[in-house]
Formats: structure tokens, sequence, C-alpha cells
């Protein structure tokens, strides 16, 4: 077993072998532009461009041509938001809506449009995660723009009905921006039928390389946008910029692979996730955030009560997590995407996002359930709250000294 | 983030971990922060017949840094008067372990637990 046990998939993966083998010849050997027509050096790149785009386009059922590559899903996020909310605000008007526990790269691209005079609707999801679509019906105006919601979210891996919302838009003509960084080769996507606009992907967090991704633009109806890199006019004007060959070399592989591999890994990961959540459900005064049915098997995301995130972190070293709260990141807040489903300050700080994926093993789960169940009860041993829990004491009723 | 090898050794080893009789007159017992916060600290004394404080435990529900302040800091009391107690500053709990300008509120958090456990002892009296 290789230490630390690598549970944090949903932060990245690493690229599989087989992507990382077919784009070195991309590097060295096939190192053409592919934007050069002039000879086969830029034939061979644009070749390799193509082929990939079509594997991209493939796992979500899209036509190739509908396919825009950017550096990842946060310039994904934001060229469709910012590109949509621009391009069509004239007609329509400066309304958006979002949901409260979308990723940084929404939700901060959404106050940068407030900063521009635009004026945003956050709507809070219900306490399993997911977005009310009442709420949703109600928050749309007649000069509402856009909307945009996530596939699989980040931290608790909920998955959001996106045919019912992206049915709603379209009912109110809307357009619909859905962030699906999550969700590539977990969950069957399929653009043909889904009611959406603009879809963003990510390489790496589908076993393919960092800094690469793409926008998925609908073309029938064809959808417009407001590009936000100038340049070349590469990508039919969307995005500027010479094309990364061996990155999009490896995300169209990496997609490929997810193709035709994703229905059985899911079903072994599924089984890995059952394993993994009877164990660690077997301590005392544990939660589960987020949606027990709707959600990928890729992502737990558990509180333990009484107990904080950072330590217990730094207690189980061996096994490379995330805390759902970022204390990590030097900030001492606790996750805005727990607090949005409700959960407590106490909860919120106490969580631990378990993301598993491709390389996980059994051993993996069980070495992770021990040192879980051991670490737990020292960190608890040392937990003053913990102490007064079993003594009976309500903590919500203890007036605190807040700092 | 990376933390220091003393802050390490008393996260991984804390010393003077568990609970004093908190009814008992010669004990003291401060409770500091707040669980929204992310940190709470219970620190505990009990002073002898001679003035001194011969013993200190402690419970912290909090980051490593925290566990290891509250832990260096019953270390750092055994043997002190009550005034000498008083006069330990956050600074040298923060020096002591190397702790970052991030977690310095750590060492406040256990110098405020001193102070708390100290006026819960006099108020006894």
């Amino acid at each position: 077993m290789k230490l630390p046990i690598y549970m944090d998939y949903s932060a990245t993966t690493p690229v599989d072998k087989r992507v990382a083998e077919k784009m070195i010849p991309f590097i060295t050997e096939d190192f053409g532009n592919p934007a050069s027509r002039s000879h086969a050096y830029g034939w061979t790149a644009e070749h390799a461009v193509e082929e990939a785009r079509r594997n991209v386009a493939s796992l979500v059922n899209a036509d190739p041509k509908e396919i825009v590559w950017t550096s990842g899903a946060t310039e994904s996020n934001n060229l469709a938001i910012k590109g949509i909310a621009e391009f069509y605000s004239k007609d329509k008007g400066k309304h958006i809506i979002t949901c409260a526990t979308e990723h940084k790269a929404v939700i901060d691209a959404f106050r940068e449009l407030e900063r521009l005079g635009y004026e945003a609707t956050y709507l809070e999801p219900e306490a399993n995660g997911l977005v009310d679509l009442e709420k949703l019906r109600a928050a749309i105006r007649p000069e509402t723009v856009l909307v945009s919601v996530m596939l699989v979210n980040n931290e608790i891996g909920v998955v959001q009905d996106i045919t019912s919302i992206g049915n709603i838009c379209r009912e109110h003509n809307v357009y619909f921006h859905v962030d699906a960084a999550q969700a590539t080769g977990k969950v069957d996507i399929d653009l043909a039928k889904l009611p959406i606009d603009a879809m963003s992907f990510s390489a790496h967090k589908t076993y393919g390389p960092k800094g690469i991704g793409a926008l998925y633009v609908r073309r029938k109806p064809r959808i417009r946008l407001q590009a936000q890199m100038h340049g070349g006019g590469h990508e039919r004007g969307m995005r500027s910029g010479t094309l990364a060959t061996h990155q999009i070399v490896g995300m169209g592989e990496a997609f490929r692979i997810a193709k035709e591999e994703m229905h059985a890994e899911n079903k072994r990961i599924k089984a890995l996730h059952e394993r993994l959540l009877k164990g660690l459900t077997e301590i005392e005064e544990v939660y589960v955030n987020g949606d027990l049915e709707h959600r990928v098997p890729h992502n737990l995301n558990i509180s333990f009560n009484y107990v904080e995130g950072e330590s217990l972190i730094m207690a189980i070293k061996d096994i490379a997590v995330s805390s759902g709260s970022a204390c990590t990141s030097a900030s001492l807040e606790p996750s805005y995407v727990l607090r949005a489903l409700g959960r407590s300050d106490e909860l919120a700080h106490s969580s631990i996002r378990f993301s598993i994926g491709r390389y996980t093993t059994e051993q993996d789960i069980d070495h992770a359930i021990d040192v879980l169940k051991q670490k737990i009860g020292k960190l608890r041993e040392l937990s003053p709250l913990w102490e007064m829990f079993k003594d009976g004491v309500d903590l919500s009723k203890v007036e605190w000294a807040a700092h | 983030m990376a933390y220091s090898d003393k802050v390490l050794d008393h996260y991984e080893n804390p010393r003077n971990v568990g609970s004093l009789d908190k009814d008992d007159p010669n004990v003291g017992t401060g409770m500091v922060g707040a669980p929204a916060c992310g940190d709470v600290m219970k620190l505990q004394i009990k002073l002898g017949e001679n003035g001194i404080i011969e013993d200190a435990k402690f419970k912290t529900y909090g980051c490593g840094s925290a566990i290891a302040s509250s832990s260096l800091v019953t270390e750092m009391l055994k043997g002190k008067t009550l005034d000498e107690a008083e006069s330990i500053k956050n600074s040298a709990i923060a020096e002591e372990l190397a702790l970052p300008p991030v977690k310095i509120h750590c060492s406040v958090l256990a110098e405020d637990a001193i102070k708390a456990a100290i006026e819960d002892l006099k108020n006894k009296k």
C-alpha cells in the first residue's frame, strides 16, 4: 500500500498512464502549431486536436463543433457566464441566477458581473444540497438572462436535476449554463437531449492533465457569447490563443477512456463507497453531508461531531483527504457549502471530504476506516465538547465566548 | 500547512490531557473559545497548600496548534505561583511553538484560558 493513500480525487486525479503516453509525442516530435496550415507539422497537430475534440464531444453526445478548448473549468465557467451575460443582456436584461453552493469560479464570476451592474440571485439549496425547483421558478424574472447550476457538487458530490432546471429555463427563455467539471466519467451526459446551452469541462478531474478544459456551446439553436480572450481568433473567435496540442490530446484520450470504462468503473466505485460509508457510520455522532441518493459514489463528505477538521486531517496524515472546512487554506471560515446546507458551524468545521477513484482499492478503504476509528477516538478523548456531550450537556444552550 | 516539530510533538504526545474535579475548591477551571470558531480550550489548575500550582490538565477542541498551545501551557504552569502563571504571555507560547501568524490566535486563546482558570480559582476563595 502506498502511503499516504490518495483519497482526494475531487481535487485532482493522476493522469492515466495511457493518457500520458499519448501526450508525449506531441511535446517533442509532433510539436507543430495546429493553426499552421502551410505544412505537415501543422496538419499533424490539427488532426490530433480534432480527434481529441471528437472524443470529448462523444463522451457528452455533442457535436465536435460545439466544443471550445479552454485552459480549464475555471476559464470555461468565466467564458460561459460573462460571455453569455454580456452578449444577451442587451435584449434580455441584467439579472442572473446561480446556487450558493457553486464552485468559486462560478460564484466569483457572478460577483464580478454584479460589480459591473448586474443583479444576481444566489439560491439557497435544500438541506440535502439540491436546488428546489420551485424556488428557482420563483427567482426567474422577465429580465433574467442566465442561470448557472453545477451538475455534480465538488464538496458534497450531490447531482442536481439539470434536466428539470433546464426545462424551467427553456419555459422562461433563459440561457442555462452547467459546470460539469466534477461530472465527466461519473454520470451520463447526453447534450443532444439535455436542455442546456453551455457546459464546462475539465481534464484533470477525469485522469487527464491539468491546464486544459473545454466549453460546450450549443449550435442548434445557436448560442453566442462575448469572447473574454482576444487575439488570433482561434476556436471560431470564442477563445483566442495557440492551442496546447499535447494537453488537448491528453484530454481527448482521458475522455475516450472515460466513455469506454465509466460504467464498469462506477460500479466498482459504488461498492467502495458503500464499504467506506458502512465503516465510517459505525462511529458515533457522524453526519453525512449531501443527499445520499442523488449523488456520485466518488464523494463522501462526512462530519465527525466534536472533532475539529484541521486536527483530524493532521491526525490522519496517512490519508490524503481535504477538510470540507477551508481551515487548511489558512482561512478560518468553515465551508460555505456546508453552511449553505444549514449545517452548524461545529459540523461544518468537523467535516472531511473523501473522494475516491480509479486507483482506490478495497485495502485502501479498510485502512482508512481503521485509521479514522482510532484517531476519532483519540481526538474525542482530547475534546472538551465530547466530554460535555457525554455528560449530557446541551452544547447549543452553552454561552460561548466568541472570539 | 507545515507545522513546527514542537507543535507536532505536543500534538502527537499531548501532555496532561484530562480533567480535574471542577467542584474541588483548589481547582480552577477556564473554558474559552467557541465551537463555531473552531476552537474550545478547557484548562484546569490545582493549587497546592503552598500556593504553588501542583497539577494542570487540559482538553482542547481545535486545530493542531491549539492542542499544542494548551498542552504546552499545562507544562509551563506546573510549579508556578498564581502571579507567575498570570504573567505568562501568548508571545512566549507562540515563540516556543514557532506558530505561524495565522495560528497566533491559538496562543492568545491559551493565555485567555490561563486567566480564566485563575479567575475561577480566585472566585472560589
